[in-house]
């Protein structure tokens, strides 16, 4: 459907350009008539599509709100659905690369789809926005002048989870969270800022179904609070058995657990558990008011961080190619202005760090009923203050 | 000691969810020697129609009680539009038919319903107040309405034994399953036979998935890991063996939760406790696989060989 939209506009340009005189002007300056091409790399089908949905509305609504247009250029999104098959992802971004001539690359939810495209994209010297993803070779060692982040590194909102349990003074932490990297980084990134106990860690399968094993669990061992990682429908499962289970009074932080795309799933259960995040629905600053009813009034539901940073991907692009004056050939004039970072964020201010990675504030929230029903994360308290990953040091970049 | 029979009341409900997944899979499989992967797709649909009407009618057990005849009346049409042409192939088409099943039908339920998990009711008066749960354990509430599915779980059982045992019905799908040639040449219809078991297996598929929604996340391949936990119930069971598959699913279900409740504690005995609990995790969800080839090997065809096998 995008591929014949695309057709359509370049065919309308070429009849343009052959009846309209545009022939005799510039190069330069036809080519500035033609759209900004956009990639929307995301995982659009099989368990993890609810987050690559909220990814691609999030950039669509970024879109729509800037009529449409990138710095003042038309802007095209060709959407792809990366599957979470690496190979998939490869094959299919670099079709967009070598055939349809994308400018720029944007969205990735998962850290190993990431992982896949970042070579090819980076390597043809076309800017990769990652809107998620933020694995930590990919912030480190392995950054890239072509790799931006309008995101956080994936450690940091388990280590602002870590420093809140530090701040509230718990001082037995039960920990539970799926058996892979993922989950492992998440004990890591939490334990990188607390200090107390941890009674036990508990790794589960992914493909777990009943969490009653693991509640019954919590239960003896009477914790201060716990620590929890559940991505998607592992997430909804848990919520709702340790409501159920009447252990609510037990503080339940998490992070990835309970966000605006399980909400709708989790509902009641969900309320006043904790989570980490940059940014919240409740944010009070005018661009994030905007963005939220905008984002609701098209998608009818409420937006998560994924949404807002995908939002802000799009605000970062158009802010660099206004800077550039619509040159998005230009590589090196590019990353400069992306690198300047002066765009409207629904976060407020920001900058980035060395490693092309957002510098910014960590917040406590929890869920919350609104007056009209829906459930949303709301800002307790910031946690952290613009902070920066810790592999930035390690990144050199020429 | 508390905690033990808590996990025990765990792995029993679990269990007892297998089975009434299982024992439609099992029938078919039984019956009509028939493989069919797409029996999860079935609970999964139950689990979503379910929850939808749930949210519809606002009352979750109604809800759930008219999940059935749509059950019902899916399982009717997909009989009639794919498995019916299948009963005569090899095992291979059918896995091969049955499987792109699946894909097509949580791709449906995908852009029918989105793929985020979904709203479900909590069963209205077994939710919080009095009736909301016991409590076992000092500071853990048993949800009551486990306990209701451990009941469930007990009597369809027994209606299913009576079922096939002592009706004219039962009789018909035994002697069906050992004998087609005979019972088609005494003027039994046993097309229709077929047709009748195979839409009563995905209506016990959608049972389960609407009696498991308000515990399970109702979401696009919630059925696929319950699936393959069902073949592993009715092979241990005996293929096409009610009573094995019972057995069978309880097993794996007190397998599975006192396993992942014990096993990493057992093993702190032995070994440190970082490395006591990744080992520990991983072999707890070994256990039921191990414990199936363990079983396969003193007895090959399960412990309750059914009737086809024979």
């Amino acid at each position: 459907m995008n591929r014949r939209s695309f057709l359509t506009t370049t065919a309308a340009t070429a009849t343009l350009a052959a009846t309209g005189g545009f022939a005799f002007a510039p190069s330069i300056a036809r080519a500035q008539n033609q759209a900004v091409k956009v990639a929307f790399v995301g995982t659009l089908s099989g368990p993890g599509a609810a987050l690559g949905t909220h990814l691609r509305d999030g950039w669509l609504a970024g879109v729509t709100r800037l009529n449409n247009q990138l710095g003042g250029r038309a802007v095209e999104t060709l959407v792809i659905d990366d599957e979470l098959k690496p190979d998939v992802a490869v094959s299919k971004v670099r079709a967009a690369l070598e055939r349809d001539k994308v400018d720029f690359v944007v969205g990735v939810v998962f850290s190993n789809m990431l992982q896949a495209i970042v070579r090819p994209v980076t390597e043809s010297n076309t800017f990769l926005i990652t809107a998620n993803a933020g694995p930590s070779t990919l912030a480190g060692k392995g950054c890239s002048p072509f790799l931006f982040s309008s995101a956080y590194q994936n450690d940091q909102p388990h280590a602002t989870m870590g420093q809140a349990a530090q701040d509230l003074g718990y001082k037995r932490v039960f920990i539970l969270v799926p058996n892979y990297q993922a989950g492992k980084d998440a004990v890591a990134g939490f334990r990188s800022r607390y200090k107390g106990e941890v009674v036990d860690e508990i790794y589960v399968p992914l493909s777990q179904l009943d969490f009653s094993t693991e509640v019954t669990k919590i239960a003896a061992a009477k914790p201060d609070a716990i620590f929890t990682f559940m991505p998607g429908a592992l997430g909804v499962n848990l919520v709702r058995q340790y409501r159920q289970a009447g252990l609510a009074n037990i503080p339940f932080l998490s992070t990835f657990t309970v966000d605006e795309s399980t909400l709708p799933a989790q509902g009641e259960a969900a309320l006043d558990f904790y989570t980490a995040a940059t940014w919240a629905p409740n944010f009070d600053n005018p661009h994030s008011r905007r963005f939220v009813q905008e984002f609701e009034a098209a998608y009818g539901y409420v937006p998560s961080n994924f949404a807002a940073h995908a939002y802000d991907a799009a605000h970062m692009l158009d802010a660099a190619i206004r800077r550039t004056k619509g040159d998005v050939a230009d590589k090196a004039a590019l990353r400069t202005a992306l690198e300047a970072g002066d765009f409207p964020s629904v976060r407020g201010a920001l900058r980035l760090g060395p490693n092309h990675f957002p510098i910014q504030d960590f917040w406590l929230c929890k869920v919350a009923k609104r007056a009209d029903g829906k459930f949303q994360t709301e800002t307790v308290r910031k946690v952290l203050t613009a902070d920066a990953d810790s592999y930035a040091a390690s990144c050199k970049m020429g | 000691m508390s905690m033990l029979l808590v996990q025990a009341l765990n792995g029993l409900q679990f269990g007892v969810l297998l089975f009434l997944v299982a024992a439609g899979l099992s029938l078919v499989f039984g019956v009509m020697d028939l493989i069919n992967l797409a029996h999860g797709v079935q609970y999964m649909l139950g689990a979503y129609v379910a929850a939808t009407l749930g949210v519809w009618t606002g009352s979750f057990w109604l809800g759930a009680l008219l999940a059935l005849p749509v059950a019902l009346l899916v399982g009717l049409a997909l009989e009639w539009l794919v498995f019916r042409h299948l009963y005569r192939r090899d095992h291979l088409s059918q896995v091969l038919a049955t499987f792109g099943v699946i894909l097509t039908v949580e791709e449906a339920t995908r852009a029918l319903w989105g793929s985020a998990p979904q709203t479900v009711l909590e069963p209205s008066g077994l939710s919080g107040g009095p009736l909301g749960g016991v409590e076992i354990v000092a500071g853990l509430i048993y949800p009551t309405y486990r306990l209701v599915i451990i009941g469930v779980g007990i009597v369809v059982p027994l209606l299913l034994w009576f079922l096939v045992e002592r009706t004219r019905a039962g009789m018909l799908v035994r002697a069906g399953a050992t004998h087609p040639a005979m019972v088609s040449a005494l003027g039994v219809d046993i097309r229709r036979l077929f047709t009748i078991v195979f839409a009563f297996g995905a209506m016990l598929a959608g049972f389960a998935g609407a009696l498991a929604s308000p515990i399970f996340p109702v979401a696009p391949g919630m059925g696929d890991t319950v699936l393959i936990l069902c073949f592993v119930v009715i092979v241990i069971g005996g293929v096409g063996s009610i009573r094995g598959a019972f057995i069978a699913a309880l097993l794996v279900g007190l397998l599975d939760s006192v396993g992942r409740a014990m096993l990493p504690d057992l093993l702190r005995l032995l070994l440190d406790p970082s490395s006591a609990r990744q080992t520990g995790a991983a072999l707890a969800s070994m256990l039921v696989y191990i414990v199936m080839a363990a079983i396969l090997f003193f007895r090959p065809a399960g412990l309750f060989p059914g009737g086809r096998s024979a």
